[in-house]
C-alpha cells in the first residue's frame, strides 16, 4: 500500500466540488514602520485535481498567501484575517496544535530552496520517515520501505542508497526531488509548490515540473503552483492568478488568460520576458519604476504609479474585480487593455508625455528614473478642466 | 588531443581578447582533481558581446573568473590586446586588470553593507585613479547618473536601503567607473524579477553603446543570453560544445546539448506542447571523473561507441557556427576532419 492509497481511507470524500475556498483573506505584519499588508483582501475558490498557478514580482504578496492559507505564519506580527475553507474546515483561527495534524496529510508545500529547507544534518531518509511515523503511526521498517518507494516515486535513481546519504551529497535537482518526496509522503490533496524550480537550472526545471504534473495526475491532487515565471505556468496549469500589491489583479483560464489579457500589469509582465524567438538586440519592454511600498500603498489602483494607460480616476478609485466575457476571467482595472478607453487613454498620455508610457512605447532610456507619473496625468487633467470651465 | 579544437578562432584584426586552451583545475582532497575548465578556446572581438550558457557546474564562472586570472588558469593562455595575462604577475597583473571588470550574481551581497554609496563606486577611483576627492566625486556622480541612480540621494546610503534592481545599477556603476574595455557579466540578472531584468538588460546594451564596451555575458537563461549576446558559446562540463552567431544558434542548434536546452526553456504560450516525456535523470556527471570521449554522451540520446572513443573537435557548420559533435544535428561542412580521421 502507497501512503497514497493510506491516505484515501482516512478522508472520505466530500461532495462538494470546491475543496479550498479563500474569502477575503488578509495578512498584514505589524512592523516598526507601520502595517506591511502583504496579502490584502485576496478570494479564490479551488476545484479538486486543478492547478492553480500564482504569478507576481517579489513583494507582490503571493508567498504569503500561500503560506497564509497553510496558516504557515501564524506566529509573531503576523495577523490573519478573512477566511480559508478547506473542505468544510475553517482554517483561519485554529491553533498550530490543531493545524499539525493537517499539514502533510492535508495540505503540504515545496520550497524554493532545497538546500535550506532540508535539513543538512539528518540524513534524508530520516526526514522522509519523520513525516510517515507521525502521521501515519507505521513501523520503522514499514516506514522505511514507504520512503524508498516515495523515493523512487520521484525517479530518484538506487533509492536503497540514497536512503542513507545527507542532503550535501545530492545535486540541486536530486534534493528538489527529495522535498518533493517529503511532501508527498502522507498523500496530501492540496500541494503548495512556492517557487519550486526557481533555483534550478532549465534543464531540471523542466524534469521538475513534469514530476510534480505526473505526480499531481497519479495522486489526483489539487496543486498551487507559485512563480514570477509565466513561462512556467503557461503550460502547466489550469487557471492563474497574476497578483500585484497583495491583491489578485486579474484571474483567468490559462488559456483565456493569453488570449485575452486584460489588465496592464498582466501585459507588462509578459512583454518583459525576453523571448527566444525574438532576434538577438530586441530592446525589451521593462515595466517602468518600481513596486509599490506595502505600508503607504498608492491611493486608487496600486499599479496605478507604474501604468501607461493610467488616467485621474484610476489615482482616486480602487477597481474591484469583475468579470469578463469569457467565463471564469476577472479583472480589476478601470481601462482593461484591449478596450477603446484604454487606447484612449494610452493616446492621451502619449501626447501628455507620462513617463510611464513613453517608457511602454519605447522612447525612454533604461536608465531615467521614472518620476511621479501621477502629477503628470492629474496636471493635464487639471489644465483640460479648466479650459472646459473657460469655455 | 584532450582540448575540442580551435576552428572557430576567427583572427579577426579587431580581436580584444583571446582564450586558448584555458584549463583550470582544483584540488579536490585525496588527490583527487576537479576540472573545471578543460581546454576551451575563444576569441572575442571589439564591442561584441559573447554569451556563454551552461547548466551549473559547467565551468562558464571559472571561465569568467580565470580570463581576471582570479585564480591565474592552471594552463592556457588569456590575451588581452596583445598582453599575455597568465604570465604577468603582481603588480603587472594589478594594473592589467583595471579594464577587465565584473559584474556579480547577487547584486546585494557584492556591496559591502557597511560603505555608503558614494565610497563603494569611488573605491576604483582611489586605487587607481585620482586622490582628489571633488575629482573623483565628479566621476562617481556622473556615472552614478549614467545608470539612473541619483547621485545626491544616494550618496550617502548605504546597500540595503536599495532594491536589488538598484543595487545591481550600483555595482555596473561601480565597473565602469574606471573605464575598462571588457565587462565580464557573472549571472548578473538572474537574482533580479523579470521586469527588473528587462530594465538592467535594457541598461547594459545602451551602456555597451555610449562606453565602446565589450562585453562576457554568462548566465544559463537561454532567452536572455540570445537578446544580449552577438555570439553564443555552449559549455558542458569543462568543455566547449558549440559556438555560433546567436540568431543562428536558436534557429539551428547543431549539438544535441544546445537542443535540450532550447526544448528546456519554458514558453510563456499556453498552446505550445511541452514535452511530458522528459523525466529527471542523473544529471551533471562528476568532473573529477569526467566521461570519456564526449562529455555529453551520457545523457545523449544519440551517443554511439565513437563518442564512447574519441573526443569530439569542432567542426565548422557555417562561417560563425561551429559544433563538438561526431552526430551533429545539422551537416557540417565536407573539409573538417572526419572523426574517425581524428582518432588516427
Amino acid at each position: 500500500m502507497t501512503p497514497a492509497e493510506t491516505m484515501t481511507q482516512t478522508n472520505p470524500s466530500s461532495n462538494s466540488d470546491s475543496l479550498l475556498v479563500v474569502d477575503d483573506l488578509r495578512t498584514h505584519f505589524h512592523v516598526d514602520a507601520g502595517i506591511v499588508k502583504a496579502v490584502d483582501g485576496v478570494s479564490f475558490s479551488l476545484e479538486r485535481g486543478t492547478t492553480l498557478g500564482i504569478v507576481g514580482e517579489s513583494g507582490s504578496g503571493k508567498t504569503v498567501l500561500s503560506r497564509s492559507i497553510m496558516r504557515l505564519n501564524t506566529g509573531g506580527n503576523a495577523v490573519t484575517t478573512g477566511s480559508v475553507n478547506y473542505d468544510g474546515t475553517e482554517l483561519v483561527g485554529l491553533e498550530p496544535k490543531q493545524l499539525k495534524s493537517m499539514w502533510g496529510t492535508e495540505m503540504a508545500m515545496v520550497f524554493q530552496d532545497p538546500m535550506t529547507s532540508l535539513n543538512p544534518v539528518v540524513k534524508i531518509g530520516r526526514q522522509i520517515t519523520e513525516h510517515l511515523r507521525f502521521h501515519l503511526a507505521v513501523s520503522r521498517q514499514e516506514a522505511k520501505r514507504l520512503g524508498i518507494e516515495l523515493l523512487r516515486s520521484v525517479r530518484i535513481p538506487e533509492p536503497e542508497a540514497r536512503f542513507n546519504t545527507y542532503p550535501h551529497q545530492l545535486s540541486g535537482g536530486m534534493r528538489q526531488r527529495v522535498s518533493i518526496a517529503i511532501a508527498l509522503a502522507c498523500g496530501p490533496r492540496i500541494l503548495f509548490a512556492d517557487e519550486p524550480t526557481t533555483a534550478l537550472d532549465v534543464t531540471v526545471q523542466h524534469q521538475i515540473l513534469n514530476l510534480l504534473r505526473f505526480q499531481q495526475r497519479d495522486r489526483f491532487m489539487t496543486m498551487i503552483l507559485v512563480t514570477h515565471d509565466l513561462g512556467v505556468v503557461a503550460g502547466r496549469t489550469d487557471e492563474i492568478a497574476v497578483m500585484y500589491a497583495g491583491k489578485i489583479v486579474e484571474k483567468a483560464p490559462t488559456k483565456s488568460l493569453f488570449r485575452t489579457l486584460k489588465h496592464p500589469y498582466t501585459e507588462a509582465l509578459l512583454a518583459s520576458i525576453p523571448k527566444v524567438s525574438n532576434p538577438k538586440h530586441t530592446r525589451l519592454d521593462a515595466i517602468a519604476g518600481r513596486p509599490p511600498d506595502l505600508i503607504n500603498p498608492p491611493t486608487g489602483c496600486s499599479f496605478s504609479p507604474r501604468c501607461p494607460y493610467a488616467q485621474a480616476k484610476c489615482f482616486e478609485q480602487e477597481p474591484t474585480l469583475v468579470p469578463d466575457a469569457d467565463p471564469g476571467h476577472q479583472f480589476a482595472c478601470w481601462y482593461p487593455v484591449g478596450s477603446a478607453e484604454n487606447a484612449e487613454a494610452y493616446e492621451r498620455n502619449l501626447a501628455n508625455e507620462v513617463p510611464a508610457t513613453l517608457a511602454a512605447a519605447g522612447r525612454l532610456l533604461a536608465t531615467e528614473e521614472i518620476v511621479d507619473t501621477e502629477a503628470m496625468v492629474l496636471a493635464h487633467v487639471d489644465s483640460e478642466g479648466d479650459k472646459g470651465a473657460m469655455n | 588531443m584532450a582540448g575540442t579544437g580551435k576552428a572557430h578562432l576567427r583572427g579577426l584584426d579587431n580581436t580584444i581578447l583571446t582564450v586558448e586552451d584555458l584549463v583550470v583545475k582544483f584540488p579536490a582532497g585525496r588527490g583527487q582533481t576537479v576540472k573545471a575548465v578543460s581546454g576551451i578556446s575563444f576569441d572575442i572581438a571589439k564591442g561584441e558581446t559573447l554569451g556563454l550558457v551552461g547548466e551549473s557546474g559547467c565551468g562558464k564562472s571559472t571561465t569568467g573568473r580565470a580570463m581576471l586570472q582570479l585564480p591565474p588558469p592552471t594552463s592556457g593562455s588569456v590575451n588581452l590586446d596583445g598582453v599575455e595575462l597568465t604570465a604577468l604577475r603582481g603588480e603587472q597583473l594589478r594594473s592589467q586588470r583595471t579594464q577587465l571588470q565584473m559584474i556579480f550574481q547577487d547584486p546585494i551581497s557584492s556591496l559591502n553593507p557597511r560603505r555608503m554609496i558614494g565610497e563603494v563606486v569611488a573605491e576604483p577611483l582611489r586605487v587607481w585613479g585620482t586622490s582628489d576627492k571633488d575629482e573623483q566625486w565628479a566621476k562617481v556622480s556622473r556615472m552614478l547618473e549614467d545608470v539612473g541612480i541619483d547621485p545626491q540621494t544616494a550618496r550617502y546610503k548605504r546597500p540595503h536601503e536599495f532594491s536589488g534592481g538598484q543595487c545591481q545599477r550600483i555595482s555596473i556603476a561601480r565597473a565602469l567607473v574606471l573605464e575598462p574595455k571588457i565587462i565580464i557579466c557573472d549571472e548578473p540578472v538572474s537574482a533580479l524579477d523579470v521586469s527588473v531584468q528587462a530594465q538592467i538588460l535594457n541598461m547594459l546594451e545602451e551602456l555597451k553603446a555610449q562606453f565602446g564596451l565589450t562585453l562576457v555575458f554568462i548566465a544559463h537563461d537561454l532567452a536572455v543570453v540570445k537578446n544580449i549576446s552577438d555570439r553564443v558559446a555552449v559549455m558542458y562540463l569543462g568543455k566547449m560544445c558549440e559556438v555560433s552567431e546567436s540568431d543562428r544558434l536558436y534557429a539551428e542548434p547543431a549539438h544535441p546539448y544546445t537542443k535540450l536546452l532550447l526544448d528546456s526553456a519554458p514558453i510563456p504560450d499556453p498552446l505550445v506542447d511541452i514535452d511530458e516525456t522528459v523525466a529527471p535523470d542523473e544529471g551533471l556527471p562528476s568532473p573529477i571523473n569526467p566521461p570519456s570521449g564526449c562529455r555529453f554522451r551520457t545523457r545523449c540520446s544519440n551517443a554511439t561507441e565513437l563518442c564512447e572513443q574519441v573526443e569530439p573537435q569542432l567542426r565548422k557548420v557555417t562561417d560563425d557556427h561551429f559544433v563538438a559533435c561526431h552526430h551533429p544535428l545539422v551537416p557540417v561542412t565536407a573539409d573538417s576532419p572526419t572523426p574517425a580521421a581524428a582518432a588516427q
